[in-house]
């Protein structure tokens, strides 16, 4: 074999831990032994791909997949994807999925009582271009309540699924939206510690995503694990 | 320049929503050569109850011992289409199912030799990141035995969770994975 240079641990407090109090699901279902540490392998450093081939030309437009137009506010929400080192992860899947402008998901478990939009299933995917670009249009989604606490609501956010190129860049997250007054308040945005690592996590309005007299436009990036410095066998 | 990677969230709740969609259950049916085994299970929560909103997903090389991958270097053929990746939700009683073939034994560190076996990414409602974990199989305890990173779990006690159990006279595997207590299913930091 060549070479294998394996992908850094993402430095203490960046990424949240299992077991975090606030947030209640995580109590049963947080492991309750420590991880065994493992010094990455092939298995590992290798990885999924996976789905590039599954993306259609409109696959990236939240508000065309039905007969109507989804009622809310339109956005165009783009980015890039990254490593550590700051180069593009490009020809990689993300898939993303949210709440309609009500705060609803059509999903047998939302019992909140917002109306369904039978425009919108807030479901969407993409391919990174060749420099790791990718552009979704879509719907601001609504805040919503959950049952964590009394009086939980859940800030506007969209689900991210990522993979870049190995199983251990694999990333499932959530964006949010800039000056929302709920994102002091939940233990999901929360359970991240260190404040550059959770203000990472919100997207940034701009000016030049937005289309004139037709979508606000926002920007954000995703950082995938990078490579580290050396390789960790020889042979 | 030197960048954060991104915080991890949940999948929350809706995640059929954004990742059943491209969800494949069954990967043998790309696969030309290799035995073709079902793999199936529970996921479970600390008080034992069902977890009805996980998702397992699962990666691994084919019959021969080769990754479908860039990196792995090694001269062994690839399998046509076989990608060695699918993913499954769990259902109601946190049962998951899928079907592919045996993988075959990969390199591991230095010059030893990996036991077969499925590298495991399971997310869930609840979980804040997703957690890795590792499939080998009852049928190979020769292999096992020398595993290296089976070796890396002290407690040896603890190495039948990451253990399939073959059903006899079937080419049918068992694996449940327990997120904490008594039989809590060993986790990887890599």
């Amino acid at each position: 074999m060549s070479q294998l240079i394996g992908y850094k641990r993402p430095a203490p407090g960046t990424q949240p831990n299992y077991l975090h109090a606030p947030y209640q699901s995580s109590i049963k279902r947080a492991p309750g032994k420590p991880l065994v540490k493992l010094t990455q392998t092939l298995s590992e450093i290798t990885g999924p791909v996976y789905g590039h081939d599954r993306v259609g030309p409109l696959d990236n437009d939240l508000t065309k997949q039905h007969a109507g137009e989804p009622l809310g506010e339109r956005i165009v929400l783009s980015g890039r994807l990254l490593d550590e080192s700051g180069r593009p992860v490009p020809h990689s899947l993300i898939e993303i999925w949210q709440a309609n402008a009500c705060g609803r998901y059509p999903h047998p478990g939302d019992q909140h009582d917002a109306p369904l939009d039978p425009n919108f299933t807030g479901y969407g995917r993409a391919v990174t271009d060749a420099e790791g670009r990718y552009r979704f249009v879509t719907i601001k989604p609504g805040a919503y309540p959950w049952r964590n606490h009394h009086n939980a609501w859940r800030p506007q956010h969209i689900h991210f699924s990522l993979f870049g190129p190995s199983f251990m860049t694999r990333l499932v997250t959530q964006m949010y939206f800039p000056g929302d007054p709920l994102l002091p308040f939940d233990p999901i945005f929360n359970c991240v510690t260190d404040q550059r690592a959770r203000d990472s996590m919100v997207s940034k309005f701009d000016f030049e995503t937005t289309i004139p007299e037709f979508a606000l436009g926002y920007q954000w990036d995703i950082v995938l694990r990078g490579r580290d410095a050396t390789p960790m066998e020889n042979k | 320049m030197t960048l954060m990677p991104t915080a991890s969230a949940t999948v929350g709740p809706y995640l059929h929503i954004g990742l059943v969609p491209l969800s494949v259950n069954d990967i043998a049916k790309d696969a030309s050569k290799g035995e073709t085994i079902i793999i199936s299970g529970r996921v479970l929560d600390g008080e034992g109850q069902p977890v009805p909103d996980a998702l397992v997903e699962f990666w691994q090389a084919n019959a021969d011992g080769k990754y479908a991958h860039p990196e792995d270097t090694q001269a062994k053929p690839l399998d046509g289409k076989f990608t060695g990746f699918g993913r499954v939700p769990t259902d109601k009683e946190g049962r998951y199912s899928f079907t592919t073939v045996k993988p075959g034994a990969v390199p591991g560190p230095g010059n030893s030799l990996q036991a077969p076996h499925i590298v495991i990414c399971l997310f869930m409602r609840g979980m804040l990141k997703h957690l890795y974990t590792r499939i080998y199989f009852s049928d190979e305890s020769a292999a096992n035995a020398n595993d290296p990173v089976l070796g890396l779990v002290e407690d040896a006690a603890r190495r039948p969770t990451l253990i399939a159990d073959r059903t006899a006279g079937k080419a049918e595997y068992r694996w449940d994975i327990r997120m904490q207590g008594e039989g809590e299913t060993v986790f990887f930091d890599c």
